[in-house]
């Protein structure tokens, strides 16, 4: 489904953000994308829709390679991946429905989404998805008074409208307590599995990746050190992904986490 | 724990360079203070500035009571005021709107060509006084309201597009790319990223630059456009005092509704 081939980034700076990543991703899998801050995560899910501009590689989504795209083409083809992001971007004065509808952006003509008339299968949609993930008795409050949980449901449902073939997530979890993100990343995961959705989830709470992704993918300085089976992520390879001392010091805090959540689930990491 | 022993009783929150520098520049300040006292005074007669008092008290007593009985009267000029102001705040944010855009960062289409007029617009409406650009106009199109109109929308351009552009280059980018990552265009980006984080900022200005216009506007009568500072120019002309204290009273009472109104609005914005 997603074809990733050499793809590397340097910043205008020279400094070197990705190294030569290959990644296969197919139909319906959850990527997890774990490693330390600076590894290159948030660049490489953004290369993909091109929010930033890879240097060399290719992206291939089905048989197009997107970053060879002009600015129109970009434009149809990124109505084929939705993005959720960290601290949600909504937008946070327009109402749930509106930033829901956005997702529908790529496919109406200019003057209907600013008169703010869909097209009435498209408001049918959005209705479904905020019905999908709980949200439907909001949809006509502004997204700044709902809750951290409640805005990232309706980022997702605002992806979800664009009727992707592909989830980029960017930190979901990133800003909410460990319940809400266990939420959120339950929803996520049904959410692909319903529709056989591939997703790539880059996340930094490992824990909750293992308990979630189908794959786990492990960057370090941009590059790919890891990839395979949440089950397969022992020690070793968490050292290699984070360096030893930091990966201790990250144990201790996630187990001091499952201590306080009643509700936790038998950790998988290292098993 | 460390070796030292003795710790040091001497504490200053800048290195004594600094310190010196900071004393230097402050005697740098009174020294310039002083310059320019003697300059200004150089010129004074003091003989009318020790009669200031004198004077003062006797145009004041000239001044009381105002002329109540000439208040129907300023009512048609009033109103004219508050349309001089009203029409060119419109006008002026009209035209501000798209010089905003073309003058942001992020926004702008070209940051060669049309950034840089857009800056000039800018710079240019502001640095000219609207009484300046009344007088002009006046001698263009003649004296009267339509002058004043025009006087207070060119001014107001320049103050209206400076602040909404640095509103615009201030907005949220995460907003913006999660809406471009939809594949909006660019239209549309701008009209459900960018418009509804800029609306609050562009009410307040818009308001705030009415409430400066109302005042601006009672003077520009003094070079012929129209409004209330045509009778005031008249009044002085004839030295006739209590009319003066009456067309103060008003443009007082009107800036003070003027300005309640525009807090209450700016309140119900943001």
């Amino acid at each position: 489904m997603l074809q990733i081939d050499a793809l590397s980034k340097t910043y205008r700076a020279g400094d070197r953000a990705l190294s030569d990543i290959s990644l296969s991703v197919p139909q319906g899998q959850i990527v997890g994308l774990v490693g330390p801050s600076g590894a290159g995560k948030s660049t490489l899910i953004r290369c993909i829709n091109r929010l930033v501009e890879p240097s060399t590689g290719r992206i291939l989504l089905g048989d197009i390679d997107l970053a060879g795209l002009g600015k129109s083409d970009l434009r149809r083809q990124r109505r084929r991946i939705g993005m959720i992001f960290q601290e949600y971007a909504l937008v946070e004065r327009l109402t749930v429905m509106e930033n829901v509808l956005s997702g529908r952006l790529g496919y109406v003509p200019f003057w209907r989404s600013c008169l703010r008339r869909f097209e009435p299968h498209d408001v049918r949609r959005a209705y479904a998805l905020l019905d999908r993930v709980g949200l439907l008795a909001h949809a006509d409050k502004r997204a700044d008074a709902l809750s951290g949980g409640q805005r990232q449901r309706v980022g997702i449902a605002r992806a979800l409208a664009q009727e992707p073939e592909l989830l980029l997530v960017d930190e979901p979890t990133a800003s909410l307590d460990p319940k809400t993100s266990r939420q959120i990343m339950r929803l996520l995961t049904e959410i692909c599995a319903e529709r056989a959705l591939p997703a790539i989830v880059n996340i930094h709470d490992v824990p909750l990746a293992c308990q979630f992704v189908h794959r786990v993918v492990g960057l370090s300085g941009g590059k790919m050190v890891f990839d395979g089976d949440p089950a397969t992520l022992d020690e070793a390879a968490l050292s290699t992904i984070y360096g030893a001392d930091d990966w201790q010091a990250m144990r201790q805090e996630s187990q001091d986490d499952e201590v306080i959540e009643s509700d936790a689930r038998p950790m998988r990491v290292g098993a | 724990m460390s070796e030292i022993t003795h710790y040091r009783e001497v504490w200053a929150p800048r290195p004594p360079r600094t310190r010196l520098l900071i004393w230097f520049a402050w005697l740098l300040l009174v020294a310039l203070f002083v310059y320019c006292w003697q300059v200004m005074t150089e010129n004074t007669i003091w003989a009318f500035v020790s009669d200031a008092p004198r004077q003062a008290m006797d145009i004041g007593s000239r001044m009381v009571p105002p002329r109540w009985s000439y208040l129907p009267e300023l009512l048609e000029p009033l109103w004219d005021t508050l349309n001089i102001a009203t029409l060119g705040t419109l006008g002026g944010i009209v035209m501000a709107v798209p010089v905003a855009f073309l003058a942001a960062r992020n926004t702008t289409p070209s940051t060669r060509f049309l950034r840089p007029v857009a800056l000039f617009v800018i710079v240019a409406s502001r640095s000219i006084n609207s009484l300046i650009w009344a007088l002009l106009l006046v001698a263009i199109i003649g004296p009267g309201l339509l002058a004043g109109i025009v006087a207070i929308a060119l001014r107001s351009i320049g103050f209206v597009g400076k602040l909404l552009y640095e509103a615009i280059e201030e907005i949220d980018t995460r907003q913006v790319e999660a809406v471009s990552a939809t594949g909006a265009s660019a239209m549309q980006v701008l009209n459900y990223a960018i418009v509804p984080q800029v609306v609050p900022t562009f009410i307040a200005i818009g308001v705030f630059r009415w409430d400066i216009n109302i005042r601006e506007s009672t003077i520009l009568g003094l070079v012929g456009a129209g409004g209330i500072g045509l009778k005031l120019q008249a009044s002085i002309n004839v030295l006739a005092w209590p009319q003066v204290t009456m067309i103060l009273l008003l443009i007082l009472g009107t800036v003070v509704v003027s300005e309640w109104v525009s807090a209450k609005l700016r309140r119900a914005v943001i």
